[in-house]
C-alpha cells in the first residue's frame, strides 16, 4: 500500500453525496484477497464432508423439485428432463441467493474489525460475491455431469454466455448484498426478513417452471427481476432449450447495473455510521 | 519543511446518541398501545441513532469530543490521559478512520496503523500462520512484508512448534503474543496504540512497552492510550489531558500526568477523617494523612528524583504518654518495602501534651522505584505499649521515572522492574591496550586523555 504513504489523508464529515473510491478499493486488494480466501478456507471448517455441503444443497433440491414439481405437479421442463432442467435453474439461483445472504450479513459478521481497524467497508460484502464462486464452479460441474449422463451437450456460444451471466449475477447479488448489509448493520430485520424473502424471489424466477408458464404481456414486468434473464439465458445456452432471450438479459443486464450502482452509493454514505450504530 | 506536523486535529467534535429509557405506560389500554406501535417506535429509535434532526430533545445526545484541537510533529509521541469516558477511545477511532467526526478536520501525513486491539480479525479456525498473514494485511502490511518478517514474527511471540495449528487450539496466552508479534512488527510512520497493554502477564507486558520504546526510538510518530500513567510518562514526552470531550491541557508528559492525578477532590494522597468516624483510642486519634512534595503541595505524582513527604495529623486527646507515628511503604505489587518510625528528636522519649500534631517523615528522592505507592499509618504509645491507629492504604501516590538521564535509570529507556530504585555512584577504570590507564580522578590515578 505504498500508494498511501505519500498521501495526506483528510478526515472531515462528508457532505453530499459520496464517490467510491475506486483507488482507494486497488491499494486494499491484498486485504480483500485475503478475505475472500479467508471465507472459502473456513466456512466448511471442522465438517466431515468439508465443500462438499456446497453440492448437496442445490442437488437435493434439484431432487425434491424433481419429485414434487416434475412428477407429482408434472411441470413442463422445455423438453428436457425435469432433473437436469431445474438444477440448470438451481445452479446460478443457489449461488445468487447464498452470496446475497453471506453478503446481507457480512457487515456484522466482521463488525468487531470495522470498530477497530480503517479498510474500504465495500471489500466486505464484494468478498462474499467472490468467495461463493467455488461452490458455483462445484454445482456447475454437477450439472454438466448430470448433462453428459442424459446426452446434452451445450452450444458453442455458452462459452461466452455462461461468464456473462456469472458476471450478471455477481454484480446483482453485490448490489444487492451492498443495501442490504447496510442496512442490516442497523436493522437487523433484514437478517431475518431475508431467508423468507429468497424463497419467495425464487418463485419469482424460472427456477423450478418453464418461462413459457409466464403470460407474454407480464414478460418484461417479470423480468425486472435480475434473475429472470439471467437463469433463462443460462439454461438456453446450455441446454438449448429454445431461442436466447435477449430482451429479457438486457433487462437483467440494466437492473443488475443499476442495483449495483445504487447499492455502492447507498453503501458509501451509510459507511461513515457503520462504527456508531453497529 | 519547518512546520512538519504528522496529524493536525482541528476543532473536532463527535457526537454520540445514548439511550434514554422510554416512556412507561401504566394502563392496560396504554400497554396495548405501545405494544402495538412498538415497530414504529423502534424504527424510530434506530433511525435515529444514525440521524440528527434540529429540534430533536438533547438530553440523550452527548459530544464525546468537542472543539478538540492539536498538532503533532512528525517523530513525536504523545499520551492521551483522561478518566474513562473523556474521550481518548473516541479520538483514536476518529484519527483511525474507523469513525467520522460530526465536525471539524484532520490531516495526517504518513500512512496509519492502529492498534486498538491486537488480535483484531484473527479468525480461531485459521492456523497461526494464516492468521499471521491475514492479521497483518488487516493492519496494512503487503504480503511481501510479512513474508519477510514471518520467521521473526514467529520466533518473537515464540510459538514456532504450533504456527501449523488452527488459533482455537491456542492458550489465550499464545494468541496474544502472536497478535503482538504481528503488530510490533508493523512498519508505519504514524502508530495508534490503545491499551494494548491491558493484556498478558507482567512479563509480556514488559516486552511490549520495550517494544515500544524501540518504536518511540526510530522515529515514529506514535499517539498512546493507557490508563498507566507511569508508562504514559515513560514513553511519552509529551501528553494531553482530556476531561468530558474536550482537551484541556498539553504539554510534557508528566506535568500533565501530575495534573490528571491530583485531578479533584477525591484526590488518593490527601484522606481525612471526621471526629466521628476517625480511627484512634483513648489516647489519640488520626485526623488526616498528606502525600506531600517538596513545597508541601498534596502531590500524587512524585518524579523519581523529588523527594516525597508522608505528613501526618493526629490529635493527642490524653495526656502523659510517649507517642511513636509511624509509617509503612507498600508497592503496587503489595511488597512490603520499608516501615518509618518518628525519630524527630523534639519529641522523642518525651510525654506528650493534649494539642494537634503534623508529623513529617521524608522519602529521599532516587529511593523508591516507578509507580504506586501504598502507605499504611499507625500510631501506638509506648513504655507501655498501647496501640492507637493503624489504617492500612491510608494514602497512595505514583512515582514517575524521568528520561532526562539523570535518575537512576540514566539514558536507558527500556522498562526496568525492581522494588526500590536508588542512584548509585558507579566508577570504572579502564586499561587501555594503548597503555594509557583511564579512570575517576581522586583515586590516584591520573586522568590521560589522548
Amino acid at each position: 500500500m505504498s500508494e498511501l504513504s505519500v498521501a495526506t489523508t483528510i478526515i472531515e464529515p462528508r457532505k453530499g453525496l459520496i464517490n467510491i473510491r475506486f483507488r482507494e478499493l486497488w491499494a486494499y486488494r491484498e486485504l480483500f484477497l485475503f478475505f475472500v480466501w479467508r471465507d472459502i478456507k473456513v466456512r466448511y471448517a471442522q465438517s466431515v464432508l468439508g465443500i462438499g455441503w456446497a453440492v448437496i444443497q442445490p442437488v437435493f433440491s434439484m431432487i425434491v423439485f424433481t419429485v414434487v414439481f416434475g412428477n407429482l405437479a408434472k411441470l413442463e421442463s422445455d423438453g428436457q428432463p425435469y432433473q437436469v432442467f431445474s438444477l440448470a435453474g438451481l445452479t446460478l439461483w443457489s449461488y445468487f441467493s447464498t452470496t446475497l445472504t453471506d453478503a446481507s450479513g457480512s457487515l456484522i459478521k466482521n463488525s468487531n474489525m470495522i470498530q477497530k481497524i480503517y479498510f474500504p467497508r465495500l471489500i466486505v460484502p464484494i468478498a462474499s460475491v467472490l468467495g461463493k464462486l467455488v461452490d458455483f464452479f462445484l454445482v456447475l460441474l454437477v450439472l454438466l455431469g448430470l448433462m453428459a449422463y442424459y446426452g446434452i451437450f451445450p452450444g458453442a456460444e455458452a462459452v461466452v454466455m455462461v461468464p456473462l451471466l456469472v458476471f450478471m449475477t455477481m454484480m446483482a447479488a453485490a448490489g444487492a448484498g451492498m443495501w442490504l448489509s447496510s442496512l442490516a448493520i442497523q436493522y437487523r430485520d433484514i437478517n431475518y426478513g431475508l431467508h423468507f424473502g429468497i424463497q419467495l424471489l425464487m418463485y419469482a424466477a424460472p427456477v423450478v417452471y418453464p418461462l413459457s408458464y409466464v403470460p407474454v404481456q407480464y414478460r418484461l414486468l417479470y423480468g425486472l427481476n435480475p434473475m429472470v434473464g439471467i437463469i433463462e439465458g443460462f439454461r438456453v445456452s446450455l441446454l438449448r432449450t429454445g431461442p436466447m432471450p435477449w430482451d429479457l438479459i438486457a433487462l437483467s443486464f440494466v437492473v443488475s447495473v443499476a442495483l449495483l450502482a445504487s447499492g455502492a452509493t447507498y453503501f458509501r454514505n451509510k459507511e461513515r455510521v457503520f462504527a456508531d450504530v453497529v | 519543511m519547518t512546520n512538519d506536523f504528522a496529524i493536525r486535529v482541528h476543532d473536532v467534535s463527535k457526537r454520540y446518541r445514548i439511550g434514554v429509557r422510554d416512556s412507561d405506560h401504566d394502563t392496560l389500554v396504554g400497554k396495548v398501545i405501545s405494544k402495538l406501535s412498538r415497530p414504529i417506535h423502534n424504527l424510530r429509535r434506530l433511525r435515529s441513532l444514525s440521524q440528527f434532526e434540529p429540534g430533536q430533545k438533547a438530553e440523550d445526545v452527548i459530544w464525546a469530543l468537542k472543539d478538540v484541537s492539536f498538532d503533532v510533529r512528525s517523530g513525536e509521541v504523545v499520551g492521551l490521559i483522561g478518566s474513562n469516558g473523556a474521550g481518548k477511545s473516541t479520538l483514536l477511532k476518529i484519527l483511525s478512520q474507523i469513525t467520522e467526526p460530526t465536525g471539524g478536520r484532520v490531516e495526517i501525513r504518513g500512512r496509519v496503523s492502529s492498534l486498538l486491539e491486537v488480535g483484531t480479525g484473527f479468525h480461531p479456525e485459521l492456523t497461526g500462520r494464516e492468521n499471521v498473514f491475514l492479521n497483518g494485511a488487516v493492519l496494512g502490511m503487503t504480503r511481501r512484508e510479512i513474508e519477510s518478517k514471518f520467521e521473526e514474527i514467529v520466533e518473537f511471540a515464540g510459538v514456532s512448534r504450533f504456527i501449523e495449528t488452527p488459533v482455537k487450539r491456542y492458550s489465550s496466552g499464545m494468541k496474544v503474543r502472536l497478535a503482538f508479534a504481528v503488530a510490533a512488527h508493523l512498519e508505519p510512520e504514524i502508530l495508534l496504540v490503545d491499551e494494548v497493554l491491558a493484556v498478558g502477564d507482567i512479563a509480556f507486558q514488559k516486552k511490549c512497552l520495550g517494544k515500544m520504546d524501540n518504536v518511540a526510538k526510530e522515529g515514529r510518530t506514535v499517539i498512546f492510550v493507557s490508563h498507566n500513567i507511569a508508562s504514559i510518562t515513560r514513553l511519552c514526552s509529551r501528553a494531553i489531558l482530556l476531561e468530558n470531550g474536550r482537551a484541556v491541557m498539553d504539554g510534557p508528559a508528566h506535568e500533565v500526568a501530575s495534573v490528571y492525578l491530583n485531578a479533584g477532590e477525591g484526590t488518593a494522597a490527601f484522606r481525612q477523617w471526621d471526629a466521628a468516624q476517625a480511627p484512634g483510642g483513648d489516647i489519640a486519634r488520626l485526623r488526616s494523612v498528606k502525600v506531600i512534595d517538596e513545597d508541601g503541595e498534596i502531590a500524587e505524582s512524585i518524579d523519581i528524583r523529588r523527594k516525597v513527604g508522608i505528613q501526618i495529623e493526629f490529635e493527642v486527646l490524653k495526656e502523659g504518654h510517649e507517642l511513636l507515628p509511624t509509617f509503612h511503604v507498600f508497592n503496587q505489587e503489595g511488597l512490603y518495602l520499608f516501615p518509618a518510625l518518628d525519630l524527630d528528636p523534639v519529641w522523642r522519649r518525651r510525654k506528650r501534651p493534649r494539642g494537634v500534631y503534623k508529623t513529617t517523615g521524608w522519602i529521599p528522592g532516587n529511593l523508591l522505584s516507578e509507580g504506586i505507592h501504598l502507605i499504611q499509618v499507625a500510631l501506638a504509645a509506648i513504655h507501655p505499649f498501647i496501640p492507637q491507629f493503624n489504617e492500612h492504604s491510608a494514602v497512595a501516590f505514583t512515582v514517575v521515572d524521568s528520561t532526562e538521564g539523570d535518575s537512576a535509570r540514566g539514558d536507558f529507556a527500556q522498562a526496568l522492574g525492581g522494588a526500590v530504585r536508588p542512584r548509585l555512584e558507579w566508577s570504572t577504570v579502564a586499561e587501555l591496550e594503548s597503555g594509557t590507564t583511564v579512570g575517576p580522578v581522586g583515586l590516584g590515578v591520573a586522568r590521560t586523555g589522548k
